[in-house]
């Protein structure tokens, strides 16, 4: 089937909200070529469970192609219109299952030596679509802290060098109640700019005291779902055929329920704390992988105003296949390589920051935690600078935010 | 970034070779070749291997695997986990900075791709021979050798189907032995493997699959009659070791002792922990690579059936995604088929091989095959890259 057959009844599988956008705009939709067409799709099909942030997103990318006369849509997606799809693809169930067409989509351009045709279309759309549909600025300036290193004692090569460069680095900060003075600030901004998941606590283990007006995830609440997980896994895994790629379409079709979240709770956030294990690539078994992959998704998706992020020793290096065992016993654990995975992690978050609207405008800091070594980047700190002065953490604060 | 976000796919392939040629040039002293000396070709000498008769001829593959980037390798804050590529061998070689694989960017796939010359198009993680002809066939074929001149090790239980094609002309009974060190020692092991788990790691394209095996990997009862190694040797050996693909190499040294293939082709394949997104475990698979490296050099210069007559290349099989793609996730993956991932490198070493020298043209991965038949005498009939002139 290709798009200009689509009909408002074939959205009869989409949850409420999605079904009501697509088929508003259903008109819209019949003109896109079919290389585009469920990438959109995979998206919308999500709409009922996606951040406020998002469903804007979404909302405006809808209108602005409901806005394009056929000509102009021609124009547009000139370049997808020009990728050959195969007709197994073309007969796929791609409205009903747009997260797997797009797989095997992918798999074919790698394989038609299309991929590169496929990038530069999809990045001059991306271009084309962010100057017809600005991205809306964020309310405040966002603010983004990253926390490293806990449970290491002593460290003495040189850490955040891919930061320094772009704010100034301090040697001397006074580490006594850090964490807490942090969490109290993120706390704080998420109380004087209330707003749904605009303000996040992301912990890489057991996480500290979380505010009530904070959106938290932390690796440690998740155990139960990731047990589940790796159970899951196991018994694919041993099952006859299995191969990477089916595994990743298997946990793509896991929901909430699948891993033990309740009815209760809060059906978004399971939904995103499902897909940060289910297609995260090392966040099942890895903390420090868990809480990059966690905070770049949190920017990505719910671009919040405020970001903590504390990254946790994670365990050893083991055979995957012990990994994935998820034993009971207590795993002997890798406080020195969790630092270094953390120190990268911070500036994977700061370029994550960069990607969102209002970066000029946004502060970030990283802090070797109960350490005396930091590093905070804002409009307002001078570029690749260092300070050997005594520093409270309440003062770098006031100097970043 | 935002230049890097408009530059072509081919500018930026300029760009990282440019960076690595004046990387090269402050970090290992090295000259510059072609580009910049029009008549560097005519002085690149005799060419490799020249002079040495063809049954002596021997050539080593090391694949640099699962790809490496330049922040943390060339770059300078990432030579510090590349000493012995910077210190030892860069000066002896001739490097190419402009690698690019235009294929899929899969290991087992991109890695047939290096093999075949051609870009294969199968399935990666299906347990599937190349589509064309290997290296190993043709030189096996054209030059008639036997099945024991020409070896593949490889960590990757994924990879055992790497060494010989199911193209008609050639397949079955032509290519390379493969020998899979992991598999051997759980074969040891005979499942028992509590205290080898440390070189047992797959990480083959995911940290949540090991693949199963099938074709004709090396048997265990092979290990003692052609390796000359005993099983408890090989399990007290493999207790000081701390990677799969120190395991690999210590498989290879072993081969190269006892059997002393013309063609060795050693997959590694520590780097790949990058898929479960450590970023210290990728450094530590770098830095041990890098290691490894210079210990199979070393092993070159130290054996007298492969001292003076041969050539070693290094070549990772492909790249990793740029911090700069939003797309991507960085180290962790090399998913995007951005410039980054598909711009590599390849040095060579030997006799006959102009040392400290820099050439930054754009060739193509699929050009090792071809070469490789330049320099031992076969014809790569079916490859299609292009011989490098430079080292021929």
């Amino acid at each position: 089937m290709l798009p200009r057959d689509l009909k408002p009844e074939q959205f009869s599988g989409y949850p409420p909200e999605a079904r009501k956008l697509v088929t508003n705009y259903l008109g819209a939709l019949q003109r896109l070529p079919l290389s585009f067409l469920p990438s959109l799709l995979r998206e919308a099909i999500e709409y009922d469970f996606k951040f406020p942030a998002e469903r804007r997103t979404l909302e405006r990318e809808l209108a602005n192609l409901g806005s394009l006369s056929a000509e102009q849509t021609a124009d547009w997606f000139q370049g997808f219109a020009q990728i050959r799809l195969s007709p197994g693809l073309e007969r796929f169930d791609w409205v009903n299952a747009p997260g797997q067409f797009v797989e095997q989509l992918s798999s074919y351009l790698w394989t038609t030596h299309q991929l590169d045709a496929f990038r530069i279309a999809a990045t001059n759309y991306a271009d084309r679509l962010r100057a017809a549909v600005p991205p809306e600025p964020p309310p405040v300036p966002r603010l983004v802290i990253t926390v490293v290193g806990q449970g290491v004692g002593a460290f003495e090569e040189p850490l955040f060098r891919k930061l320094r460069a772009h704010g100034a680095y301090f040697s001397n900060v006074k580490p006594e109640n850090g964490l807490e003075v942090l969490l109290n600030l993120v706390a704080a901004r998420a109380k004087a700019h209330p707003a749904p998941y605009a303000h996040w606590y992301i912990d890489g283990g057991q996480e500290a005291n979380c505010d009530a007006a904070l959106t938290c995830v932390s690796y440690q609440r998740l155990e139960p779902a990731r047990a589940a997980l790796l159970g899951k896994m196991r018994a694919e895994i041993e099952r006859p055929g299995m191969g990477p790629e089916a595994l990743r379409t298997h946990l793509a079709q896991l929901r909430p329920a699948d891993l033990g979240f309740g009815k209760d709770g809060d059906a978004v956030l399971d939904r995103f704390q499902v897909k940060l294990l289910t297609e995260g690539s090392g966040t099942q078994i890895f903390s420090t992988t868990f809480a990059q992959w966690a905070a770049r998704e949190a920017l990505r998706r719910a671009q919040p105003l405020t970001l903590l992020v504390r990254f946790a020793p994670r365990q050893r290096q083991k055979p995957m296949n012990e990994l994935l065992a998820a034993s009971q016993e207590r795993a002997e654990l890798d406080p020195v390589g969790s630092l270094i995975d953390g120190d990268m992690g911070a500036y994977y978050n700061w370029l994550n920051l960069q990607r969102l609207t209002g970066a000029a405008q946004a502060s970030f800091l990283a802090w070797f935690e109960e350490h005396n070594k930091a590093v905070a980047l804002s409009p307002s700190t001078p570029r690749g600078t260092a300070s050997a002065s005594a520093t409270s953490m309440r003062e770098l604060l006031a100097w970043v935010s | 970034m935002a230049v890097m976000k408009r530059s072509s796919p081919q500018e930026l392939g300029r760009q990282l070779a440019w960076s690595r040629r004046e990387f090269l040039r402050t970090g290992a002293a090295m000259a510059l070749g072609g580009t910049l000396l029009p008549s560097g070709i005519a002085m690149a000498g005799r060419g490799a291997l020249a002079g040495i008769p063809s049954k002596k001829k021997k050539v080593v593959v090391i694949t640099f695997g699962g790809g490496a980037r330049d922040q943390e390798t060339f770059a300078p804050e990432g030579q510090e986990n590349i000493p012995h590529l910077m210190r030892e061998l860069i000066p002896q070689s001739t490097f190419f900075t402009q690698v690019v694989n235009r294929g899929i960017l899969g290991h087992y796939v991109a890695t047939a791709s290096l093999a075949t010359g051609v870009y294969e198009t199968i399935n990666n993680f299906a347990s599937l021979p190349p589509e064309h002809p290997t290296v190993f066939e043709y030189f096996r074929k054209d030059l008639k050798r036997p099945s024991s001149d020409a070896w593949v090790v490889a960590p990757s239980n994924g990879f055992n189907r790497i060494g010989e094609s199911n193209n008609r002309a050639y397949g079955p009974g032509l290519g390379a032995s493969v020998i899979l060190p992991k598999h051997l020692l759980t074969a040891a092991m005979s499942g028992r493997t509590t205290d080898y788990e440390h070189l047992l790691r797959d990480n083959y394209e995911s940290p949540l699959f090991a693949p199963d095996l099938g074709g004709n990997e090396f048997q265990l009862q092979q290990l003692e009659m052609m390796l000359k190694l005993s099983v408890d040797d090989f399990k007290a050996h493999a207790l000081t070791l701390s990677s799969p693909d120190e395991l690999s190499v210590y498989i290879a040294r072993q081969l190269m002792r006892q059997l002393a293939p013309s063609l060795l082709w050693i997959t590694m394949h520590d780097i790949d922990i990058a898929h479960a997104g450590a970023y210290s475990l990728y450094i530590e698979g770098i830095r041990r690579t890098d290691r490894l490296c210079a210990e199979v050099w070393k092993a070159i210069q130290s054996e007298p059936e492969y001292a003076g007559n041969t050539t070693l290349f290094i070549l990772p099989d492909f790249g990793r995604d740029s911090d700069d793609d939003s797309g991507g996730n960085g180290f962790q993956h090399h998913r995007t088929g951005d410039a980054l991932s598909r711009t590599t490198w390849m040095m060579a070493l030997g006799p006959g091989i102009r040392e400290g020298v820099v050439y930054d043209r754009a060739m193509e991965s699929t050009d090792l095959v071809p070469t490789l038949g330049g320099l031992l005498g076969f014809s790569a009939s079916l490859a299609q890259g292009k011989p490098i002139a430079e080292l021929l």
